[in-house]
């Protein structure tokens, strides 16, 4: 495809403090193409989750974007209205957070929380919403679902929680989904799994992924491309097997050498992060 | 992806018609019973009664639940609602109208009731003692039978059907003083029950007004935040920093004293409501500032509800659990505000009956001593408050999220 469905150029996300303008994204570019799975890596406060927040257009005050375009299949997200914004989310652009224990309002039933999504953006009501629930749920492969979809977020464990969320970002069939450190919060072995699932709905949906985390064994598990980010910049970019097999920037060597390995010999301290460019 | 008509989603949506009882009326008509049942055990991998232990329950059900263990909470409600219910049906279970008086029969005691088995009253004579207070003694030679669903003094019940059926009474003129009677021989039972309406309904419809303002101005405040934020918040706090009961006195005594008791009834909620508002929507704002930050309404941004769904959807019912239990624990503070109001005679006026003003009679040492009836409404505000407060903790309690 020759047009990339997200393309990020330029892109600058400021928040005024009172200690003065943080520049959380400074001069970001990256694209997404149709169907890719783009990893976005780096330590936190780096800049991945405000990139995020401004594709989506909901970086929370003082922050804003100040420069740089952002053009999701040809409309600028930067300039568009909200109300274009609200169409697009969730539509278009699913998202995913990183604690499923909170993200879901603990005063509805899963099956509501998704039916909001489809009765906003497909004009689904009823019984046919509540049907479009249930089958978002036995998609990301919660059991009984036509029980399920009445269970409140506290009758659900973590990893339940997350496949709700993963549900609801999934309900309306979005072209890119951004999952925001979706397994951070869960324990590993469930970790696997949700990653497994957001692979396999990925690939069957043939659906923009961009998966942001600061875990690289997942990165290489899951993404085509990824990116590095470390103070608010990209100080790499290149495909998976490219950055395992050469990375260039020493941020990145750095950042790769600090994963503990198998081989490495017992009783030695694990190294650190230690690169810093100032 | 597998396109609509695949056979995967025949399926799927075949399973939720079965699971579904309100998809019964669903194209595809219902299997038997047996079917049924054998293919949702089948597909669900539990037996009937497993499933039903599943059933989800609402977070209602899990606070009541909750709160039905609190014995005390739960005995407060009982008294309560007896409480209401009395006050509700007060026109048909007082023999009287409260402002038919009885100039002979001053300060009556409440009367004996004799069990023969049927009750009976007897009638009384009367006789002034050495200090010139009315004594009254049963005349053992009249007795009244005491006689349930009698016709009496006419009037409308909920102001709507004309009857004139009482719960009880006694035949012929003379009167029956469950409770004994005031200083102008109305009956107090009667009275008591006519000032509980206007007593209890004072707490319910005034904090329903503090809630509803408190939640609006809370609400818009927290949520838009800015220079609304700060007009809003500057403005309650300028309420909130006069003392309370001098403001109220000086809005009571600003009442002219023509207006009818109805009006003066509505005026002194309206004025405990704006007192009490302030407060409220301070605490709403905060909550609301904190429920804003959460990541649900993130995750709802994230989906595209707009601003005001958000609100109202998500942030307000939020605060609910909050705000009952505030509320519930604000009540008695209507109650004995409107009770001190009409105690100092600012409040609810004679002849119409409150708590308070009947109250104000009891002011008296030496006529207290001779008339301990008089105390009653004092026990009732007593009661009251005592219940909401006990009803307010179990519920604070079983709508804690923390303890579930």
């Amino acid at each position: 495809m020759d047009e990339p469905l997200l393309s990020v150029k330029n892109l600058v996300t400021q928040f005024a403090t009172d200690d003065g303008l943080v520049k959380a994204v400074d001069d970001v570019s990256f694209a997404i193409n149709e169907g890719e799975s783009l990893g976005v890596v780096g330590e936190s406060g780096s800049g991945k989750s405000v990139t995020a927040l401004s594709i989506m257009r909901l970086v929370a005050k003082p922050g804003r974007i100040v420069s740089g375009s952002i053009s999701f299949s040809g409309q600028d997200l930067a300039k568009a209205s909200d109300k274009k914004m609200r169409d697009l989310r969730g539509n278009d652009i699913g998202m995913i957070f990183q604690e499923p224990m909170t993200s879901l309002d603990p005063l509805y039933t899963v099956g509501y929380q998704i039916r909001e999504a489809v009765e906003l953006h497909q004009g689904l009501h009823g019984d046919v919403a509540r049907i479009a629930a249930i089958k978002a749920l036995s998609d990301v492969g919660i059991p009984n679902p036509g029980e399920r979809v009445d269970s409140y977020p506290h009758q659900l464990s973590g990893g339940m929680r997350q496949r709700v969320m993963i549900a609801i970002a999934l309900s309306c069939n979005p072209r890119l989904l951004i999952a925001d450190e979706p397994t951070t919060a869960l324990d590993v072995t469930i970790q696997a799994r949700i990653l497994d699932l957001l692979i396999s709905l990925q690939r069957s949906r043939s659906m923009a992924l961009m998966l942001i985390t600061h875990n690289l064994g997942i990165v290489a598990e899951v993404c085509d491309r990824v990116i590095v980010m470390y103070k608010g910049k990209i100080v790499e970019a290149k495909s998976v097997d490219e950055l395992f097999k050469n990375p260039e920037h020493p941020y990145t060597r750095s950042l790769l050498n600090s994963i503990p390995r198998l081989d490495s010999p017992l009783k030695t301290p694990l190294p650190t992060v230690d690169w810093d460019d100032s | 992806m597998p396109s609509n008509d695949s056979p995967d989603n025949e399926q799927i949506k075949e399973q939720t018609d079965r699971i579904v009882p309100s998809l019964a009326e669903s194209p595809e008509p219902m299997r038997s019973t047996q079917d049924t049942r054998a293919e949702r055990q089948m597909l669900t991998g539990l037996s009937a009664k497993a499933a039903k232990s599943l059933s989800s329950k609402t977070p209602t059900q899990l606070a009541w639940r909750k709160l039905r263990k609190n014995r005390l909470a739960v005995l407060s409600l009982a008294i309560l609602i007896v409480m209401y219910l009395t006050a509700f049906f007060g026109q048909f279970i007082a023999p009287y109208d409260y402002t038919s008086q009885d100039i002979t029969s001053s300060f009556r005691a409440p009367v004996t009731i004799h069990w023969t088995p049927w009750p009976i009253v007897y009638d009384q004579t009367s006789h002034f003692d050495q200090y010139h207070f009315m004594i009254y003694t049963d005349d053992r030679s009249k007795p009244h039978r005491l006689l349930f669903f009698v016709h009496g003094t006419p009037y409308k019940f909920l102001d709507l059907f004309p009857t004139d059926l009482h719960l009880f009474g006694i035949a012929g003129n003379d009167k029956v003083y469950l409770l004994g009677t005031d200083q102008f021989g109305r009956d107090y039972f009667s009275r008591i029950l006519y000032a509980s309406q206007i007593s209890l309904s004072v707490g319910l419809i005034g904090i329903s007004l503090t809630l509803i303002f408190g939640l609006l101005v809370g609400g818009i405040s927290g949520y838009y935040g800015g220079w609304i934020d700060d007009l809003i918040m500057r403005l309650c706090e300028v309420i909130m920093s006069v003392p309370d009961f001098y403001l109220l006195l000086a809005l009571a005594a600003a009442l002219p004293p023509t207006l009818n008791p109805l009006e003066v009834y509505i005026l002194i909620i309206a004025m405990l409501s704006l007192i009490g508002f302030a407060g409220m929507a301070r605490i709403i704002r905060g909550m609301v500032l904190s429920v804003r930050e959460r990541e649900y309404v993130e995750a709802a941004r994230a989906l595209g509800v707009s601003n005001f769904k958000i609100i109202t959807r998500h942030i307000i019912p939020s605060t609910y659990t909050f705000s009952i239990v505030t509320a519930t624990l604000a009540i008695p503070g209507f109650i004995l505000a409107e009770a001190s109001l009409s105690f100092l005679g600012l409040g609810i006026r004679d002849p119409m009956a409150s708590w308070g003003n009947m109250l104000s009679a009891a002011e008296d040492l030496s006529s207290l001593e001779q008339h301990t009836w008089l105390l009653i409404p004092g026990f009732l505000i007593f009661i009251t408050t005592l219940t909401f407060n006990f009803l307010g903790d179990g519920l604070r309690d079983a709508l804690d999220p923390k303890s579930r």
